[in-house]
């Protein structure tokens, strides 16, 4: 019964987070208010979403965060400029990650290196496409990410999007649970005789697809780029996921639960600075808070253990 | 019967080091002959300089890689800016306090190696993560107490880092020693071989008796010290800390022990490599600027020779 | 589907597997030697025998797991086309239930069959697996209480099992015909238990066949329309169950130790035996210079129950130069072996802490320590610098026994270290190992192979993780031991 309520901590560190702005600040309770806090969290979001995918088969990736960097400049510019070469581009970097996958499990690579020189590459071909700072938005994803629903807006519902589908696809589907089950049980998926260099492949490039949905949607948000613009997202999206209750073996994931840190990371900033606390502690205060949940996390486990062992007798 | 043939592959991973100096021999050459051997001994002096913060920290890093898989020190960065704010912050400019203000700085590596390792074992939660989340808070620290400001080091210091002995740049001689007595620890001393066994085989190290949670302690705060030492000689040699001073040291810590021939399945590390590595790093960056070749290039190429590297390692290794 | 014929009397005419001079060797080891048998619908087949006899390696060989190395392996499909392969082996509609092997912890009872259950996709796939594994769970184990949404990870060990077998019993796009349950009770208590014999005899009457692997004897009786006996790779005895008697079975299985006589007046000595050096909470006990045997059917808890001992009596903070406890691995390439070192300093490495001078580790002292044991017990190799993998398994054994031996703690821990060593090697070892108990030392020593038991003081006997006798001198016998490592009383029926 605990792993299904793995999903109750990160939706409680977000409301306690969220109810400590609105207590601060009522005025952030609002329309406005809430796109104001929550605005940057979307690409965040995606990004983490993108590293789940790759920590949901055991592995890491430490390339998101150029890459990420890399489809905002490929936004930027060729998108903007020659959207049809700009969308193979795209579609051409989604193959990459996914031939990365294959190689890591053909190879038996270790994803940290791997992805390692990848961030090397992604970053010299942004620093190629854009020295400096420039290029523009494409004017569709502007709108669309500047756009007005009525009552709620964008940005929460965008994340609401991309939790509720990435738990369709991952949680819910046939495929998804047989690339979870990958990183939960290796050998059973390959004595059931399916291709796990297929399936690890697969899950890299959902890691691609997320990362240029990711790239894309900031670019909408700052309406230009430089190619170094989401190098934070690396350590973010990892810290996203395992605030969202995910673990780093096993293939115990949960897609709203990294959205969910997401959103808890990016408000931990906000937070701040309605503390009237310097914004220096911005990072801090997201490292504190990953502490704090993990510590949380552990008493819940050694609970739950005990509360097993006294179920089993 | 495949004696010989088993005990030269088994030396297989001695020899990449020596690539790496190779390599940063060819591409020097390449600068030189470019330039008609202008500003070679520039060159020569800038590569070791630089050289040397990259091979610290990678020493730093090599010590937890060799731990084996999932030993990653992510907080080297965090644990640079924080040392150097806070040391030159405490010297202020003035002269009589450099050795104290040294002291800072390893007292900070000192309590976030340890702070480090007490999450480790605390929280149960792998190394990656630990420092992660604990970088976070060095950073914020570091920038809390910085507030923007940029502190000159001591006059004496800035000398010091900037200045050289008979043509070697002092901070290379001082990179050098930690590198020299780095290998005697891992050849000589007990705990090199403790760090080792933990590496190749943590279960058997433990049912060999081996103090296996000393071992990852001593190694965790190791890799913060010589990351705050680091911190300390860079912001001395900058002219001062800058709060993204260590950004560039998380990945070249980590590319540095992997061009230098460590293995990064753990147990097998290598002090040479890491010089070899943090010299190439340098020089391909030289030679290309002197082709005329912007930073992108010279990124896609270090990915390119750290993909080739693991790649070829783990080749090694399925034929043996 | 043809119902059961009469147990054991002429087969039915289509055999769903036939094996037909089955060999399997791993390196010098020859696993299989020999195994033709074949198994039909409506058969229920007790595979029984002793460590190592093969079991698991025909069971794999059945299942398509492994290509046997020589004979043939013959499936017949529902259609009555034949074939072979693993491919074959699922399409012919072979499960294996093997335990805790096929099930995700990460996911929940109905999403984990959908890794086995390959045409589960697509919309509704959720539900159609609820029902599946559902249904199977009620069929076999009425009044469970395990929720198809329940995560695998959260449930009890009996429960995972429980959910393991159902899923081999479950529907699918390829019906179950034959079921493969290798200790299936292990963990189950008598009463689920009885369910589950329960239903393999009606799934066995109703046209499909079931192997049947358990260390539960009665059990065997209670459900087996055939019982195989294996031994060195090799089926020894092939019978309806009616014509065998449990003793019967147990004197089939084993075999008279000549040689244990003599073992014993070489190593039994009173006088050598002092007062008691350890006693740990599940009832180990050893005196000083005592050899102390663990027995019974391997992954018993023997393993575990040493792995404990040890790591209780050892800091995994501090040094010391006089360990109190030292372990001989026998799983040598998870336990043991360094790699990437050479012979030398896989030998001296728990010795390390007495070598130091001056902080470093005094390399002639090391050097000399390691010619002393390479002439001690005999290492074949021309440099102790040569790397450890450049010795065979037997002494790759000798450096770990000496690795421990060379240390001064009292007390050595043996996991089963004469695992894949040659005959030469071990008599050698229980020379040293003799030796050294008349010096003084206390062995704890776990093997698999009941010559080695016969020749220690005192014997305890695991089952279920827990001891099940404890056998002092001429007690220990084969007959004893074997007595002590299977169920004897039909507690499931």
């Amino acid at each position: 019964m605990i792993g299904k309520y793995r999903i109750l901590l990160p939706v409680l560190s977000l409301a306690v987070l969220l109810a400590a702005v609105f207590y601060l600040q009522p005025r952030a309770m609002s329309y406005f208010g809430l796109n104001l806090l929550f605005n940057l969290a979307v690409p965040i979001a995606l990004a983490t979403i993108a590293q789940m995918m790759i920590i949901m088969v055991n592995d890491i990736d430490l390339s998101i965060g150029t890459f990420v960097s890399f489809v905002a400049c490929v936004t930027a510019t060729f998108v903007n400029e020659t959207p049809l070469l700009g969308a193979a581009i795209l579609l051409a970097s989604i193959m990459v990650y996914a031939a990365m996958g294959a190689l890591i499990h053909a190879r038996q690579l270790p994803a940290i290196v791997v992805t390692l020189g990848m961030s090397f590459v992604w970053a010299g071909l942004a620093v190629l496409l854009l020295p400096s700072p420039g290029g523009a938005s494409p004017g569709w994803i502007r709108t669309l990410m500047t756009v007005k629903p009525p009552f709620v807006p964008m940005a929460v519902v965008a994340c609401v999007l991309i939790a509720g589908f990435t738990h369709i696809l991952i949680m819910r589907s046939a495929t998804g649970t047989l690339l979870r089950a990958v990183g939960g049980n290796t050998q059973a998926v390959v004595r059931a005789g399916w291709s796990v260099i297929k399936l690890k492949a697969g899950a890299y490039a959902l890691a691609g697809f997320f990362g240029v949905l990711s790239g894309m949607c900031l670019v909408g948000l700052t309406t230009s780029a430089d190619a170094n613009i989401a190098l934070r997202y690396t350590l973010l999206s990892i810290a996203g996921v395992i605030l969202g209750g995910g673990e780093f073996v096993g293939g115990k994931v949960s897609p709203v639960g990294a959205v969910i840190g997401a959103l808890t990371l990016s408000l931990a900033g906000s937070f701040l600075s309605f503390m009237r606390l310097s914004p220096d502690w911005q990072i801090g205060a997201q490292g504190a808070i990953l502490i704090l949940v993990l510590a949380v996390r552990l008493i819940f486990a050694r609970n739950g253990s005990r509360w097993k062992e006294a179920k089993n007798g | 019967m495949a004696n010989p043939v088993t005990s030269s592959i088994l030396q297989l991973p001695k020899r990449p080091w020596f690539w790496a100096f190779v390599a940063s021999g060819i591409t020097f050459g390449a600068t030189y002959a470019l330039t008609e051997g202008s500003g070679s001994s520039e060159l020569i002096s800038a590569a070791l300089t630089f050289a040397t913060f990259s091979a610290i920290v990678g020493i730093g890093q090599m010590f937890v890689i060799t731990m084996g898989p999932g030993n990653v020190d992510l907080s080297i960065p965090a644990t640079m800016t924080l040392a150097g704010t806070l040391s030159l912050k405490f010297m202020d400019g003035s002269t009589a306090l450099i050795l104290p203000g040294l002291g800072i700085a390893l007292f900070v590596g000192l309590a976030a190696g340890m702070f480090n390792y007490l999450l480790i074992r605390l929280l149960r939660i792998p190394p990656i993560i630990a420092t992660l989340s604990a970088s976070f808070l060095y950073q914020s620290l570091a920038i809390w107490w910085n507030r923007g400001l940029r502190i000159k080091p001591p006059e004496a210091l800035a000398d010091f880092t900037t200045g050289s002995l008979a043509g070697i740049p002092n901070l290379t001689i001082v990179g050098l020693l930690i590198a020299v007595a780095s290998w005697f620890i891992l050849q000589r001393s007990i705990f090199g071989r403790w760090l080792s066994a933990v590496g190749q085989n943590t279960r058997a190290a433990r049912l060999s008796g081996i103090p296996v949670e000393a071992v990852k302690a001593a190694t965790f705060i190791g890799s913060a010290v010589l990351a705050s030492l680091t911190g300390y000689l860079l912001a001395s040699f900058s002219g001062g800390a800058a709060l993204n001073m260590g950004t560039e040291y998380l990945l070249i810590s980590i590319a540095v022990v992997v061009i230098g021939g460590c293995s990064i399945a753990g147990g097998n590390s290598n002090v040479p490599g890491i010089w070899g590595g943090a010299l190439l790093m340098f020089l391909v960056v030289s030679m290309l600027n002197s082709y005329g070749l912007g930073a992108g290039v010279r990124l896609i190429l270090t990915g390119t020779i750290i993909i080739a590297i693991v790649a070829a390692a783990s080749g090694r290794k399925g034929s043996a | 589907m043809q119902l059961a014929t009469t147990a054991g009397s002429s087969p039915p005419a289509i055999p769903l597997v036939a094996l037909l001079d089955a060999r399997m060797a791993f390196g010098a080891v020859r696993a299989l030697d020999g195994v033709s048998l074949t198994i039909s619908p409506g058969e229920c087949v007790g595979l029984i025998g002793h460590n190592g006899a093969g079991k698991s390696t025909a069971v794999n060989v059945i299942n398509g797991g492994l290509t046997p190395t020589g004979g043939s392996v013959q499936y017949t499909l529902a259609d009555g086309s034949k074939g072979n392969g693993a491919a074959v082996a699922r399409a012919c509609g072979i499960r294996s239930v093997f335990q805790e092997l096929s099930l995700c912890p990460n996911l929940t009872i109905e999403e984990t069959i959908r890794v086995p259950h390959r045409d589960l996709k697509g919309f509704g796939w959720r539900k159609t697996a609820r029902k599946r594994i559902a249904k199977a769970l009620d069929q076999v184990f009425p009044g469970h209480g395990i929720e198809p949404g329940m995560i695998v990870g959260d449930l009890s060990i009996a429960e995972r099992q429980m959910v393991e077998i159902a899923a081999g019993f479950a529907e699918g796009s390829i019906p179950a015909r034959l079921v493969i349950l290798d200790e299936p009770t292990s963990s189950l208590d008598a009463a689920v238990a009885r369910q589950l014999l329960d239903h393999v005899r009606k799934f066995c009457a109703s046209g499909g066949a079931v192997i049947f692997i358990s260390h539960m004897l009665g059990e065997v009786f209670d459900v087996a329309t055939r019982i195989d006996v294996m031994k060195d790779g090799k089926i020894i005895d092939s019978r309806p169950t009616s014509d065998f008697t449990q003793q019967g079975l147990i004197d089939a299985m084993g075999h008279v130790a000549s040689t244990k006589a003599e073992a014993r007046s070489q190593t039994s000595r009173e006088d050598r035996i002092g007062e008691e050096v350890l006693n740990t909470p599940e009832g180990l006990s050893a005196r000083r210079g005592e050899i102390v045997g663990l027995a019974g059917l391997a992954g018993h808890g023997q393993a575990e129950a040493l792995a404990r001992y040890f790591v209780s009596r050892s800091a995994g903070i501090h040094h010391t130069k006089t360990p109190e406890v030292a372990f001989v691995a026998g799983d040598r390439g998870r336990d043991g072996i360094m790699p990437l070192w050479s012979i030398l300093q896989n030998l001296t490495l728990t010795h390390l802490p007495s070598l130091l001078r001056r902080g470093l580790v005094d390399q002639k002292a090391e050097d000399t320590l390691a010619q002393d044991w390479k002439q001690k017990i005999g290492i074949r190799t021309e440099n102790m610098n040569n790397p450890i993998l450049s010795l065979s398994g037997g002494n790759q054994q000798k450096v770990l026994f000496a690795r421990s031996l060379a240390s001064s703690a009292p007390i050595v821990v043996m996991d089963d270290p004469m695992r894949g060593v040659d005959v030469g090697t071990k008599q050698e070892a229980y020379d040293m190992i003799r030796r050294e108990a008349e010096a003084g030392r206390t062995f704890l020593w776990y093997s698999t192979e009941t010559d080695e038991v016969v020749q220690c003081d005192r014997a305890f006997v695991f089952r279920n993780g827990q001891i099940s006798a404890e056998l002092i001198g001429e007690d220990i016998t084969e007959e004893n031991i074997l007595a002590a490592s299977f169920e004897m009383h039909e507690e499931a029926s």
